[in-house]
């Protein structure tokens, strides 16, 4: 019972920050249909910016984190005017390509300046047990500040101005445009929130696991796990489904060898796939 | 008039002996001035200069180029007819992955004509390298690989500096063994592949021939960063001893995350991290970590020591390589994966003086009849058919991780001949 407690509080922890990666691919996806295969390198250049905020400038990692959300709102803005509004309106291949040609590019600048060893931000705060499970502060801190952004998104998205904008432009975007909603500008704002949401997932991420230029790669595939599982489009349903995996990944060594989990994982994205596309929340309509 | 023609005569016979006798004396001088025939070996390997293998490949090929430019700048090997053999090298980046292995041995087999190869650093990148030098028909010396079944391949040519997997660990379950005689339950976690595998299965099936109870059994994915699962099915296992790892990056998060659940166990042996200098960097979590060891700066292979074992030294000290190689790299101490590469072409240098050729054929042989102590410890080859070229003279040794007046420092802690200091058991 002890093990199935630690392993699931384990899982749930890093399904907060799983959620928070795909929220920002869900984003996209349902604002401008772009499927933005930029994403786990952003997710890399996240742990990085953490990794020389912390390390070489001697920032503390948290106050670190708002740089990152602030470069990575800017970064994803200057990659949707520069690459993605040009092939926005093009067919989904175009924009496959084009963001895969900017994953390109920042892999091979990132192993360039970076190589592809292993990095590490040597920090820690300590570990708390609650009962029987014994967690570490890092991970506590790390899913109480996706819990946080993620909170600070629906407020954004539902309160403010530009959020309503944006949810007016997913939803029709030639509707909005005769209204007067400046639809380029806020189709670049998607594009930087869903570029933050993911370099903030990887600068939580750097405070607790090591990483590589690569290592984005891995957190990329398990958020197109996470929006199928909640729904193409729909972010809620993303952090649901961040939620869901992370849980998934800590149930299954339970029970059985943990190198089964992306088997599992990847099996049960075919079957939604089959089954019930739309995913488990609906997709956006 | 004959009076003139005798004096003619006398004078052109002079003549003629003064310039035989300058002919003669210019033949040792044109002799003084030819240079002695000068052959050029190319030695061909791949270097991870990216990819996971970085550190420990990046460690192996420095002490390897420390060898080649100490020899080149001695003016080379010199063979018994006069013959200067000089070293160059090819290489390549194989960015830690075996799918570039083949491809790059071919073209330094092939292209870049090679003459002898040194293996790439790690077992499964010089599994693909060994069949590739063993179809062209080269030599190649393998370091920084221990898995035993490359050398269970029918090759010919290859030829292994490291003890191989099989007995990398087993001293470690002696050594808990002699410090813990009241554990009954190990773990073995370890990185799921050829090399790490290869290893714990022998330690595994050592230690429960020792009616040791194996709780935990399960290897991880090499780029695995996330231990939590396999540290809670430690605790949960109730295993009283860790053993297992794979390599540097995923050994020292494996050690940083077991420390940061403080998990409480009495021996943690880990392969290849724990020895390198960068292990340090972990601070406490470091602290009581074993590590087997394929050399180590305290390590006593001496000139005294292989006359006691009754077989030939060849090479420099431990000291003088340390001296060299911290002289050459900006102060870096040198891990057992630089002495590897030193080792590689210190051995390298003795097949070529014992064969007193360049003829791949007679280095061969002089590899095969090698029984030879140098400052990486003995080296002898098995030439039997079923395991050719796989190491039997070289043994580990296993350091562990203690606090020191200036910090922590590794200490040589089994074979108890060796130690330099008590084991700290149980790990604080």
């Amino acid at each position: 019972m002890d093990f199935l407690l630690a392993s699931l509080s384990d899982g749930l922890l890093i399904g907060f920050i799983y959620g928070i990666a795909a929220m920002g691919l869900s984003l996209i996806f349902g604002v401008m249909d772009v499927i933005n295969l930029a994403h786990g390198p952003v997710i890399a250049l996240g742990m990085f910016s953490l990794y020389l905020l912390y390390s070489v400038l001697g920032l503390h990692p948290y106050f670190g984190l708002v740089i990152v959300a602030v470069v990575g709102l800017l970064l994803g803005m200057i990659m949707y005017a520069i690459v993605v509004r040009r092939v926005i309106d093009a067919p989904h291949l175009s924009s496959l390509l084009a963001t895969f040609a900017v994953n390109m590019v920042i892999i091979g600048l990132g192993t360039a300046v970076f190589s592809t060893a292993p990095y590490n931000v040597d920090f820690s705060l300590g570990r708390f047990s609650v009962g029987p499970v014994t967690l570490i502060a890092t991970r506590v801190i790390g899913a109480l500040v996706a819990i946080l952004v993620t909170i600070g998104l629906y407020i954004f998205l539902y309160k403010s101005r530009p959020g309503r904008y944006i949810r007016a432009v997913a939803n029709n975007k030639t509707a909005a445009e005769l209204v007067g909603v400046p639809s380029n500008f806020i189709l670049a704002l998607s594009f930087g929130i869903g570029t933050m949401l993911a370099a903030l997932a990887g600068a939580l991420i750097a405070t607790f696991f090591p990483f590589t230029i690569l290592a984005g790669g891995t957190y990329e595939l398990k958020s197109f796990v996470i929006v199928v599982l909640g729904g193409l489009g729909n972010p809620v349903g993303a952090l649901v489904g961040g939620l869901i995996l992370g849980l998934i990944e800590g149930i299954i060594p339970t029970f059985m060898e943990t190198t089964w989990v992306p088997v599992v994982e990847f099996v049960m994205f075919v079957m939604i796939l089959l089954v019930r596309p739309t995913g488990l929340f609906g997709a956006k309509q | 008039m004959k009076r003139t023609l005798f004096t003619i005569l006398t004078l052109l016979l002079a003549a003629s002996f003064l310039l035989g006798a300058c002919q003669t004396g210019t033949e040792p001088e044109v002799a003084e001035e030819a240079k002695p025939d000068e052959v050029t070996l190319v030695i061909g390997f791949t270097s991870s200069i990216t990819g996971k293998y970085e550190t420990s490949s990046g460690r192996q090929v420095r002490g390897f180029n420390l060898w080649m430019d100490q020899v080149n700048d001695a003016g080379g090997i010199t063979l018994s007819d006069g013959t200067v053999v000089k070293l160059e090298v090819a290489t390549y980046d194989d960015e830690s992955n075996t799918d570039r292995i083949q491809e790059l041995y071919t073209r330094l087999a092939t292209e870049d004509n090679a003459d002898l190869l040194i293996s790439p650093y790690s077992s499964g990148l010089t599994a693909a390298a060994s069949i590739i030098a063993e179809q062209n028909g080269k030599v190649m010396i393998t370091t920084g690989a221990a898995a035993d079944s490359n050398y269970q391949q029918g090759y010919t040519l290859v030829f292994q500096i490291y003890t191989p997997a099989s007995r990398y660990l087993t001293g470690a379950v002696d050594l808990l063994a002699s410090v813990g005689p009241e554990v009954t339950k190990v773990a073995f976690v370890y990185e799921d592949t050829k090399f790490s595998t290869g290893v714990v299965e022998a330690a595994k099936a050592y230690a429960e021939g020792m009616g040791y109870e194996v709780v935990l059994y399960e290897g991880y994915a090499a780029d695995t960063s996330d231990f939590g699962p396999f540290i809670n099915k430690i605790v949960d296992s109730g295993a009283e001893a860790i053993l297992g790892g794979g390599h540097f990056q995923d050994g020292s998060t494996f050690a940083r995350q077991l420390h940061e659940k403080g998990v409480d166990t009495n021996l943690f042996a880990l392969l290849v991290a724990p020895p390198e200098p960068d292990f340090a960097d972990l601070g406490e979590a470091a602290l009581g970590v074993i590590g087997p060891s394929q050399w180590e700066p305290l390590a006593a292979y001496t000139p005294e020591s292989a006359e006691v074992a009754g077989v030939e030294w060849f090479g420099p000290s431990s000291d003088d390589f340390v001296t060299a190689y911290t002289g050459a790299y900006d102060g870096e101490e040198p891990s057992y994966h630089s002495a590897g590469g030193y080792a590689a072409g210190v051995v390298l240098q003795n097949a070529v003086l014992t064969a007193d050729s360049t003829d791949p054929v007679a280095i061969k042989a002089a590899l095969d009849a090698m029984d030879l102590m140098i400052f990486f410890g003995n080296i002898k080859f098995d030439t039997s058919e079923e395991n050719h070229g796989l190491q039997i003279g070289h043994s580990m040794i296993y350091i562990q991780w203690q606090e020191g007046e200036d910090g922590l420092s590794k200490q040589v802690v089994w074979p108890k001949a060796g130690a330099t200091s008590d084991a700290i058991y149980p790990i604080p």
